[in-house]
This record gives C-alpha cells, sequence and structure tokens, in this order.
C-alpha cells in the first residue's frame, strides 16, 4: 500500500543523498520524492510516497528515517486529513481535436502557459488522482513531453 | 580572543578535549599535517601495519573500556581499508571516532590521487558522518562526533577531513555544550508502558530473560542482576551480551540460538514471557522466526526504536537506557504479586541436567579445541579479556569460556568480521595493560590481520593469541560436512609455520599437538610476561554443537541433545 510521510530535515549538504541511500540500504520502495524549504530556510521538507506491504513495514520506515541525525520529524499522512498537490508540464503537438483539448482545459487546475504555432505547454496542478484522470485524457493527443514533480502534502 | 590554530592542532586539541589519550592508525599523504601536529604531543599515538588493524584496535579499545575510541588513516585506499573496521563496530553498537584525512577541497569530485568518497562510502555503515570543508566548523564537528559516537545507541563516526582544512589557521574555542534538535534519544521507559510490563510479569509462570549486547554498551551489569534475581527468572546472554549476567550463577542459561545451549533455547521454546534487555533479535538468535517464542508475550527494552518490532513482533515495547529502564522495572516491582514459579526452575534444572553443553572428552591423541578453552578459563579463573576471531573458535570460546563480568568479551557479533579479534585484543591490552587479554584465534582469521605482530613488537604490548589450528576454515567446512555432503570446496589451508612467523616478527612462538601437553602449555603462555603465538594443533573435524539449522526453529537442534 501506498503511504504518504513527510520528513523534516536539516536543510544541509548531503541530507537527501542520506534518505536516498537509506531506502535503497534497506529495500524500502520510494515512489516519488519531492523536497522544498520550508518557512525557516533552514529546514527542508521531503515529502515521500512510499510503498509498504504492511503497518509493520510502514512503521520501520518512519523509524530509520527518524533515526537519520539530520531528521528533526517524521510526519505519517496515512491517517490525518491532508491535502496534496502534484505538478505536471505537458508539451503537446498541435494537430485535430482542438475542440476536445478546450474542455481540459476549462478544468480549473490546468493552465495553458505557452500556446505556440505547433505545440501547446499545458500545467496541470492536481492532487495524484485528478492529475491521473486529466492524463488520461490528454494522452490522446501527440505528447512531445511530459514532466512531473513528485506529491506534496499537507495537513488539515 | 582565543588563539588562532591549524586545522590539525585544533583537531588534536580537541581530542584532548574529548579525553583521548590513546589513538590509532597509519599516516598517508593526506594527514601529513595531522601527523606533524601529533610529533611530541602527549596523545599515545599507535603505529598499525595496515589501517583495518588500526580500527578494530581502536575498537577493542572502546569495548573493553566504554570509553569511545579513536582512529585515524589516510584519505582513498586508507579510508577503505576502515570500511570493515567501521561496518564491524556499527552492527556492534561501539563508539568509535574514525578520522580520514581527504584531499583537499579545490580537488574533491576530480578523482584526484588517493580520493575517494569516503562521507558516501560509510553513509549505510556509520552512524554519523561529516566531511569538514570549514576550518571554522571543526570544533563544532568534533563534539558532535564524540556526542553521537558515545550516546544514546552508540556508534562509529566519521570525520573526513580534506588536507587544506589540517592547514588553515582559525580561533580555537572549543564548544562547552552540544544540543542537537534532531537528536534527543529516549533515556527513560515511558511510565504506562513500565506498568504494562509489570502487568504482564505478574502473570509469567514460566520467564526468561535475554540480556544482550545493550546490557554491556548500557554498563546494566548490576540491574539486570538485581532484576533478574528479584523475579527469579533464568538469563540467557547473546553472543553481544556474555559477561552482562554472571555465568556462575544457577540462573544463567548461557547463549541462545544458533550454537546455544539447549536448555537456553528448549526455555524460550517453551516461556509463556520473554524479557528482551538490549538484544535486537538477530536472525542468529530467532532461527526460524515463527517457532521462535511461540508461547510468549515479549517485553523488549531498547534504546533504539528501530530494533523494536523489526524481527519479533513485540507485546510491551520499552524505549530507553537498559540501566533506567530496569531501575524503574525494579522499583516499582511488587514481589507479593509475583507467581511461584519453582515447577519453572525444576524443568529447567532437568534440561540442564539432561542436555549439558560437552564434547568428547574420550579421545586421547588429538586435542579438543574445547578443552583449551576450558583450560585457559580455569587458569585465567574467568577473568581475562577473550578476544575471537569468527567461526568455530569463536563459538567455542563463547560457549565455554565462563564470563563473569561485562566488557570482557570482544567479538564480531553482527558482522562476523574475520581478522578482527587479534587487532581488537591489542587495543584491549592497550586500554588495560595490567589484565591478562587472551585472543582465541583460527587458523584461518589469524592470517587476515597477522601482519599486527609487528605492533605488538614494536610497542612491547603483551598479547597472547591461542591458534585453534584445525588446518582448514572450520566453520564453513562444518557447514559442508553437514549440508554439502562434505564436498571441501575451498576450506582446507596450506598454512604457514605459525612458529617460525611469529618469531620473524619477534614474537615467541610455541606448538602444541598433544593433549597432555595442553594445560602446561597454556600455563607458561599465561605466565609469559612477553606476548605469545600458541599453535595447538586440534582435531580437525571437530564441529560446534548444538548447532540450529538455518532456517529451522530454535528447538531443532543437532548435536548436544543426544
Amino acid at each position: 500500500m501506498r503511504h504518504t510521510i513527510q520528513a523534516l530535515v536539516e536543510n544541509k549538504f548531503g541530507v537527501l543523498a542520506r534518505v536516498a541511500s537509506l531506502f535503497s540500504a534497506r529495500g524500502y520502495n520510494i515512489s516519488s520524492l519531492a523536497v522544498g524549504e520550508t518557512q525557516d530556510p533552514a529546514i527542508s521538507c521531503m515529502t515521500i510516497l512510499v510503498n509498504a506491504e504492511d503497518e509493520r513495514i510502514l512503521e520501520q520506515i518512519k523509524k530509520q528515517l527518524y533515526k537519520l541525525i539530520d531528521v528533526i520529524k517524521v510526519i505519517d499522512f496515512t491517517r490525518r486529513e491532508y491535502i496534496d498537490r502534484e505538478l505536471m508540464l505537458i508539451k503537446l503537438v498541435k494537430g485535430k481535436n482542438q475542440k476536445d483539448l478546450k474542455k481540459v482545459e476549462a478544468n480549473k487546475s490546468v493552465r495553458v502557459i505557452e500556446d505556440k504555432k505547433d505545440y501547446k505547454i499545458i500545467e496541470i496542478c492536481a492532487d495524484k488522482e485528478e492529475i491521473g484522470d486529466i492524463f488520461k485524457i490528454l494522452n490522446k493527443f501527440e505528447i512531445k513531453e511530459l514532466v512531473r514533480t513528485g506529491k506534496i502534502a499537507m495537513a488539515k | 580572543m582565543a588563539k588562532k590554530l591549524k586545522g590539525s592542532e585544533i583537531l588534536i586539541e580537541s581530542l584532548k578535549k574529548e579525553g583521548v589519550d590513546t589513538i590509532f592508525g597509519y599516516p598517508g599523504g593526506s594527514v601529513i599535517p595531522f601527523f606533524d601536529s601529533l610529533y611530541g604531543e602527549s596523545i599515545n599515538f599507535y603505529l598499525t601495519r595496515h589501517e583495518q588493524g588500526a580500527v578494530h584496535m581502536a575498537d577493542g579499545y572502546a569495548r573493553s573500556t566504554g570509553k569511545v575510541g579513536v582512529c585515524v588513516a589516510t584519505s582513498g585506499p586508507g579510508a577503505t581499508n576502515f570500511t570493515t573496521g567501521i561496518a564491524t563496530a556499527y552492527m556492534d553498537s561501539i563508539p568509535l571516532v574514525a578520522i580520514t584525512g581527504q584531499v583537499k577541497t579545490s580537488l574533491i569530485g576530480n578523482d584526484a590521487f588517493q580520493e575517494a568518497d569516503v562521507t558516501g562510502i560509510t553513509r549505510s555503515i556509520s552512524k554519523h558522518n561529516y566531511l569538514v570543508k570549514d576550518v571554522k566548523d571543526l570544533t563544532q564537528t568534533i563534539k558532535e562526533a564524540f556526542y553521537l559516537a558515545s550516546t544514546g545507541r552508540p556508534g562509529p563516526v566519521v570525520i573526513d577531513l580534506p588536507v587544506d582544512i589540517q592547514m588553515q589557521e582559525t580561533e580555537f574555542d572549543y564548544p562547552q555544550q552540544i544540543s542537537l534538535r534532531s537528536y534527543n534519544p529516549t533515556l527513560f521507559g515511558h511510565p504506562g508502558q513500565i506498568k504494562k510490563a509489570l502487568k504482564t510479569i505478574y502473570k509469567a509462570k514460566k520467564p526468561v530473560i535475554i540480556s544482550g549486547g545493550g546490557v554491556i554498551t548500557s554498563c546494566a551489569d548490576k540491574e539486570t542482576f538485581n532484576f533478574a534475581k528479584k523475579i527469579k527468572a533464568p538469563v540467557a546472554a547473546t553472543l553481544m551480551g556474555l559477561g552482562g549476567f554472571p555465568a556462575k550463577e544457577e540462573l544463567f542459561l548461557g547463549m541462545p540460538g544458533m550454537h546455544g545451549t539447549v536448555y537456553a533455547n528448549m526455555a524460550i521454546t517453551e516461556a509463556d514471557l520473554l524479557i528482551s534487555i538490549g538484544c535486537r533479535f538477530d536472525d542468529r538468535i530467532t532461527g526460524k522466526v515463527k517457532g521462535f517464542a511461540p508461547e510468549a508475550k515479549i517485553i523488549h527494552i531498547d534504546i533504539d526504536p528501530t530494533s523494536i518490532s523489526k524481527n519479533i513482533k513485540v507485546d510491551v515495547p520499552i524505549v530507553g537506557d537498559a540501566k533506567n529502564v530496569l531501575g524503574q522495572l525494579t522499583q516499582e516491582i511488587d514481589q507479593n504479586k509475583l507467581p511461584k514459579i519453582s515447577s519453572w526452575h525444576k524443568k529447567i534444572k532437568g534440561w540442564q541436567n539432561k542436555y549439558p553443553l560437552t564434547y568428547d572428552k574420550g579421545k586421547k591423541d588429538r586435542i579438543m579445541p574445547q578443552y583449551i578453552i576450558e583450560e585457559i578459563c580455569r587458569q585465567t579463573k574467568g577473568k581475562a579479556i577473550i578476544a575471537t576471531e569468527v567461526g568455530q573458535n569463536q563459538m567455542w570460546a563463547a560457549q565455554f569460556y565462563k564470563f563473569n563480568q561485562p566488557h570482557h568479551f570482544l567479538s564480531s557479533g553482527g558482522l562476523g568480521t574475520m581478522g578482527y579479534g587479534f587487532p581488537a585484543a591489542i587495543g584491549a591490552k592497550v586500554a588495560n595493560p595490567k589484565k591478562e587479554v587472551v585472543v582465541i584465534a583460527g587458523d584461518g582469521s589469524f592470517q587476515m590481520n597477522i601482519q599486527e605482530l609487528a605492533t605488538l613488537t614494536t610497542y612491547g604490548i603483551a598479547v597472547k593469541v591461542v591458534i585453534l589450528n584445525n588446518n582448514c576454515l572450520g566453520m564453513v567446512r562444518q557447514w559442508q560436512e553437514i549440508f554439502y555432503q562434505r564436498r571441501y570446496s575451498a576450506t582446507p589451508l596450506k598454512n604457514p609455520d605459525f612458529v617460525k612467523v611469529a618469531q620473524g616478527y619477534g614474537v615467541k612462538g610455541i606448538r602444541v599437538k598433544k593433549k597432555t601437553s595442553v594445560k602446561k602449555a597454556i600455563k607458561e603462555i599465561l605466565e609469559s610476561k612477553e606476548s605469545v603465538v600458541a599453535d595447538f594443533w586440534i582435531e580437525e573435524e571437530e564441529n560446534v554443537f548444538p548447532m540450529v539449522p538455518a532456517g529451522e526453529a530454535i528447538n531443532r537442534m543437532i548435536g548436544g541433545m543426544a
């Protein structure tokens, strides 16, 4: 099962490597990772999406993370209400079906950032599920390039 | 304003502030400034013949004293030679500060001569590590390193120090205090958990205590003793925990697990309560997890939360320092609420009588290795510091030497590092010059760091090396005999003449081939004021029994139950 956990870490050289090597050394599976500074520039926040077979492994992951000297706090969103966002950028080749595309673009979470003669860059900022739904529709068009961030989350 | 010093001088002054009086190490291009500053200093420096020797010596120094061991090596190969020793210390929670030189900061990442990414390499085998990029950070780094190495669950901390930082100057001002917002080990047991544990104890009619390495680390031997006596629970000590509970006590069950005693394993299998103190339930202890203590409620005391419910599901976890937690438990316990458990004691006594730890004593000509250990134990009155290598020698030492004090058994438990014992013994002897220090070695493992004989001669350190020589890699050979139809692939050894090798290094060497000569030889070894290498030719196909085959439940032992 997938779980969203967050680690507040010292914003120092090498901390990301420590977290990443912990996951690889212990055989835990990260499906996404997003890192950024918090309001305190000395602290970074890592939002990590992990696959854990059961509760015991999830517990281990959290405890192992907290054991890293540079990790200040670990938050598990599994039983909390929270909002989450991912960002996706898609470069689409312009072709037919522009009408269908307009429907997608009407969605609040979707923004056209670049509109050139032969391509468009579209930004989608939504939760994982919605991004998945929108992607399903956009996948019918000719995608030239696609990039997306890991998930970030915040408790309500 | 504080005095300005060079980085290398700051390092030495800081080590002195941390109370370091002994360093083991090996020089090289990236630590020349450090060694220059060390010249004429009051710190005792021991030059080894290999960096691995240095780190194991620091480890032996730490294990036998409880103090932080310190070792120094150069960048690149010096540092990579440290890694086995760092990993050894990490697995066994030994406080070390390993200092490595690094190429100068401007060259880092350029594949410079003798460059290795030391923080990258040691990340998963150390408690923490540092690359010092500014001389102004040096004192804070050293203070943190010693603090981290020695507190909570101890472990090795690596400081990678570029050569140019060693030469730069700054004011020396050693921090008095330290606080890390992200590191706060829990030292006392949660009162709620203590109450829960006591309730569980009051219900138990068949309790067993497993005393692990944490009891030694925490210096909780007296507390373990008092607690065990109070609840009258028998105590099994893991390999890492030997000496944490006196072997001479009636309640002592010996070692559990793969080569544990039959009665320890039977008691754990039938127990209705298992109290683990500072033991992390390594697979060599549990065997098949499903068959481990199937009837028991488990109380697990450990300072490291990740050890709890990692391998074995626990009913009452108590995070805290063993010494404190045991104090809390012992203080709060109401002896009137404890059930009578004399039938449990009787049952255990029965197992002890029926399945004692023993070996074939009838063999007339060949020397049995167990006999050597028993004899050393008898002649040292169980008071020597015993270091072991890894394999059969290690298991025989653990089974047949009776440890009554903590910090007297030095062995690579977690990593199982061959080549550990001999240098560890040197480190222990340096720290405890008045104590008898004996290495129980195999003919294979002794050769992994045999070059440290030169360190013995150089500094006149008296360590007694007992080689249980069976001309093979005995433990692997044993597995091949039992599980691989005696196909002795790559285990027979063509050995050098150990007596001559010792003599070549300026160390006394003796050879013992007859059972009748063993007693006298051991007397001679122990009475010697100098180092001795004693090559005992033992029964070659002797096995370590009892033995739980890998993956089996611990009550399914072979050998020892006949």
